[in-house]
């Protein structure tokens, strides 16, 4: 039987919902799908969409696993709207003409921004904030005024969507302006109280705020364009562009042109199943009047769409209601509001607790017998939200006010929540899911949990709660998810790493007395501790007690091998190296009968050096101007760059130049996984940058960074941290990105898996190190200046020191005598290590002359 | 001078201890049989805080290399107690540097015909010097 037809007239982030959910279920494929989308791209998370300010490209917004597009059973028609609905036919026309015959039909149509009536809301400069061309031109527009003059901001409405626009206007380097008409911010989400305590938040961060504030006229600038605002009070606020963030309308036109049910504020009505009138049109999301009211959240919406798809595949599922939560997501403001949060239920009592100093607000509402959670909001503070938001309508065990108490205070009790508690509201995930996946599914790390369940995959609010369940299940499986360093420190590496820097200490001893637990340490903690002291108390890696930390590698800074060699890297800044260097190269390599292979990093590496001979070969290499590589290190391996503008018809910027600088900045920098950076001279990114864990391509403005990339066996592409900069910031930027991982990732964690687990993920990064959030920047930067001062080649110190040569002898009682059980065999024009049949030939038989 | 005919010596000296850094391995060659035949057996040689030195193999039953000696040495909690231990540089294999029980073997086998467990040696501190009991007096 042919699949029947379901069309789906609308391209966002529901209908894309819609369509996973499909492919996902149907899997004998009953249906076929056609998305009419009037946007010219993919479905994308518009609920991110303020993010593409602080610097995310459009493809960082895209949603779920893009392979959904090319499943032959799902068509995606872009830039084309769907103009009318013929339900007597069943045929639905777009603007082109063409006409999309159905079996079934869901309008996802969403909402447009709603523009109050005003005079002069047509001029240029005035902006709405729904799409990403919206957004992209409120940025082109700005940045074009920028040039000129300090960019004076107008933001209509004061709701969540204006306090996003709000601070993207900031992020742009506008002096944005808040208009509430109501009487305090976000008014449809928290209450006066907090409001107020929202208000200093924002303020702080520089966006003004005025309430009651209603907006009657935007003026002209005689050059054109925007000028100013006046109010009904007769106040004028100049301004050269204005932000309308005033509410969002049902797009609901498609349905009134069919004579479909239109609620009394908008909207398509339809029933508990999603299901309008008509039995072969349904309606969902921003749209759909579902219980009397149209709901602008995208956790709703998401319902919607899997109550939808069961329906169409013979299921009894129905939508119970909306969970309206809401988290905003501001630098700098924290802002949850959660299930009644207005007290509107009758007896419910109110706590309480606020600290009007430090801008923090936080109110429960709970039953009349104070027992049962109703609903909250958070201001200031929303670190609770995750674990609280499941427990709405469920007791709370002990003092509710426990809850509010800032963190380290009294302590709110543990949270043990029911199976059947939602977690992850956005894709509707239950504790007892997530339970499932850690216990039965053998998810056993964070990202495996979330592939598993997609909990936390959309907003990522309920990430840390996700995480405390999963540690929980581990801990009842019996798998230990302290993240205590070893048996020796029952402290994580960043809480070591703090407390080894803020009490100063300088020695392996220092720390296993002052923060161990007992003995002396192991193979995990003692290069961790050698780790954290190279950056907070740098000294030589062989300087006395420090050569005990070591991993071998460190220890004879060289690289062990299979057979107990060791290869050497000496460094070429940016893979740029003279012919003499290359010469040099070679014949130290062919001396010593050296195995010589390109390395991944643009260098040459050479092998089958034995430990007593590795002195000799570096004597030559300095000699020769070589210094270390780094190559065993964890620590910055190298810069890899293309050849750039000086040379390649298509470079927009001198890659190696700055390849070379950066290599020379990060060199010996300790850290605790290794590092590596790429720079490429334009967008064909030749250096493959966005491979690395700081990639830097070129623009014709300047450079774009990307952090968080990866190849071995997790692959991952890095991601935009900021585009445009000019050099100095660049450094700085990278400067603080480095410190802020070295100072805060676990031991042997890449950046990708850092960046995942720092609260707010690559947001939270973007915060600290570009805002300055956490207030650390200026220590950074002071670190990262002493690193580079202090930089010496700790191969030339170590040849210049008798003491520190003693420790490649071969043997303590023959340090003339070569190890013996190393042997190599020919093969194609080198040498390789013996097998250890063929060694059993070589090396049988040997006899040495000791000293007794 | 010994050589390897010299297999009678009881006490072989090695180094001074001085020669020895803490808890950082050194490797040496003593005079060993082997199926009857003269050989050389490298061990590597432990100074720990307390000024006593241990001796263990230098071969890596686990990596059939050559590296016991630049490993990382330790502690580890067994019944109650802190052993001293020495990590494979190869592949992290934990061994009691006393009696060279293989106390964790990250999940490995040895290369074939092999022990987990490192062989030991006695060994002397005496005026300074660091002395190896070899032939009969390999323990």
């Amino acid at each position: 039987m042919d699949p029947r037809h379901l069309v789906v007239v609308g391209g966002g982030m529901v209908a894309q919902r819609l369509v996973e959910a499909l492919r996902d279920r149907d899997t004998t494929g009953t249906w076929r799908v056609t998305v009419l989308a009037e946007e010219p791209r993919r479905p994308y998370d518009r609920v991110a969409l303020t993010s593409y300010f602080s610097g995310r490209s459009p493809e960082d917004l895209s949603l779920g696993d893009p392979a959904l597009w090319d499943d032959p059973l799902v068509t995606l028609v872009r830039g084309d709207k769907a103009v009318g609905i013929d339900r007597d036919a069943r045929v639905v026309t777009a603007e082109s003409g063409r006409t999309f015959a159905y079996d079934h039909l869901v309008l996802a149509t969403g909402s447009y921004a709603w523009v109050p009536p005003m005079e002069g809301a047509e001029l240029d400069g005035v902006f709405v904030y729904r799409t990403l061309d919206d957004v992209a031109a409120l940025r082109g527009y700005v940045n074009g005024l920028a040039e000129e003059r300090t960019v004076r901001g107008v933001v209509l409405g004061g709701g969540l969507l204006g306090l996003e626009a709000a601070g993207a206007l900031d992020a742009l380097g506008a002096r944005p302006t808040v208009l509430q008409v109501d009487t305090h911010l976000m008014s449809a989400q928290v209450d006066l109280g907090g409001g107020e305590a929202l208000r200093r938040l924002v303020n702080r961060l520089g966006i003004g705020v005025r309430t009651q504030s209603m907006t009657t006229r935007v003026v002209p600038h005689r050059r054109g364009g925007v000028g100013r605002v006046e109010l009904a009070d007769g106040t004028r606020l100049d301004a050269d562009v204005v932000v309308v963030a005033a509410g969002v309308r049902p797009r609901d036109e498609l349905g009134r042109g069919s004579g479909l049910a239109i609620g009394p504020r908008g909207g398509v009505v339809v029933d508990d199943t999603c299901l309008t009138a008509d039995p072969h049109v349904s309606a969902v999301g921003e749209v759909a009047c579902i219980q009397g009211a149209c709901i602008g959240l995208v956790a709703p919406g998401y319902t919607m769409a899997e109550v939808t798809v069961d329906r169409l595949l013979g299921g009894g599922a129905v939508y119970a209601g909306a969970d309206t939560a809401t988290k905003l997501k501001l630098a700098g403001v924290d802002v949850a509001s959660f299930g009644d949060a207005f007290a509107r239920t009758p007896g419910a009592l109110e706590v309480v607790w606020a600290d009007p100093v430090g801008g923090v607000y936080k109110k429960l509402v709970m039953s009349d017998d104070a027992r049962t959670l109703l609903g909250g909001v958070l201001v200031g503070d929303a670190s609770a939200y995750a674990s609280l938001r499941p427990m709405v309508g469920r007791e709370l065990p002990g003092d509710p006010a426990a809850f509010l108490l800032p963190e380290g205070g009294a302590g709110a009790p543990d949270l043990e929540l029911p199976d059947d508690a939602s977690v992850c509201s956005c894709n509707n995930v239950s504790a007892g899911t997530i339970r499932h996946a850690v216990g039965e599914e053998g998810c056993h790390d964070l990202g495996a949990v979330k592939a598993c369940t997609r909990a936390g995959t959309s907003c990522g609010s309920c990430l840390p709660l996700v995480k405390k369940l999963m540690a929980t299940e581990l801990g009842k499986l019996g798998v230990t998810v302290s993240s205590a360093l070893c048996e020796h420190f029952s402290l994580s590496r960043a809480q070591l790493y703090d407390a080894v820097r803020v009490a100063g200490l300088r020695t392996f001893t220092e720390v296993v007395e002052r923060f161990g637990t007992h003995g002396r340490g192991c193979d995990i903690c003692r290069p961790a501790v050698a780790s954290i002291l190279a950056t907070t108390a740098p000294a030589h890696v062989l300087d006395g007690e420090r050569a005990a930390l070591q991993d071998t590698n460190d220890h004879v800074m060289a690289n062990l091998q299979k057979d107990g060699s060791y290869s050497v890297v000496p460094r070429m800044a940016g893979g740029e190296v003279t012919p003499e260097g290359l010469i040099a190269v070679g014949e130290v390599a062919r001396d010593f009968g050296l195995y010589t292979k390109i390395t991944g990093g643009q260098r040459v590496d050479m092998f089958g050096a034995r430990i007593d001979q590795l002195p000799l070969i570096w004597r030559r290499l300095v000699d020769a101007g070589f210094e270390s590589g780094h190559a065993y290190g964890k620590s910055l391996r190298t810069v890899k760059s293309c050849v750039g503008s000086t040379w390649c018809r298509f470079g927009v910027q001198d890659s190696v130049a700055l390849a070379v600088m950066l290599e020379l900045r990060y060199r010996g920098l300790r850290s605790p996984h290794k590092i590596k950076l790429g720079v490429s001279g334009c967008a064909r990114e030749c250096a493959e940058a966005r491979g690395k864990d700081v990639g830097v391509i070129a623009t014709d403005k300047g450079w774009n960074v990307y952090v968080g990339g990866n190849g071995g066996f997790t692959p991952r592409h890095a991601r935009l941290l900021a585009e445009d900069l000019d050099t100095e910031t660049l450094v700085r930027t990278i400067d603080r990105f480095l410190l802020y991982y070295v100072r805060t990732a676990d031991r042997l964690q890449r950046t990708a898996p850092w960046i995942e687990e720092v609260e707010g993920g690559l947001d939270g990064v973007r915060a600290v190190v570009m805002d300055d959030a956490l207030g650390i920047c200026a220590d950074l930067d002071e670190q990262m200046a002493r690193h580079v001062e202090d930089y010496e080649d700790e191969w030339r110190s170590t040849l210049d020191d008798p003491e520190k040569l003693q420790r490649f002898a071969s043997f303590v009682n023959a340090p003339d005598v070569a190890d013996p059980s190393l042997a190599y065999v020919p093969e194609r024009g080198q040498v390789r290590p013996a097998t250890a049949d063929e060694r059993a030939v070589l090396v049988a038989g040997t006899t040495l002359e000791v000293r007794s | 001078m010994t050589t390897l005919d010299d297999v009678s010596t009881t006490w072989l000296t090695v180094c001074r201890l001085r020669d020895l850094a803490y808890e950082r391995g050194a490797a040496a060659l003593v005079p060993d049989e082997v199926a009857g035949r003269p050989v050389l057996t490298q061990v590597a040689l432990f100074r720990l805080l307390d000024e006593s030195v241990l001796a263990v193999q230098q071969h890596d039953p686990f990596s059939d290399a050559h590296v016991i000696a630049r490993g990382i040495v330790g502690t580890r909690r067994v019944a109650e107690q802190d052993v001293p231990t020495v990590a494979s540089p190869m592949y992290k294999q934990v061994f009691d540097l006393r009696t060279g029980v293989c106390l964790d073997p990250a999940g490995k086998e040895p290369v074939a015909g092999r022990s987990p467990d490192l062989r030991t040696w006695t060994v002397e501190v005496v005026d300074g010097d660091v002395r190896v009991a070899v032939g009969g007096g390999a323990g």
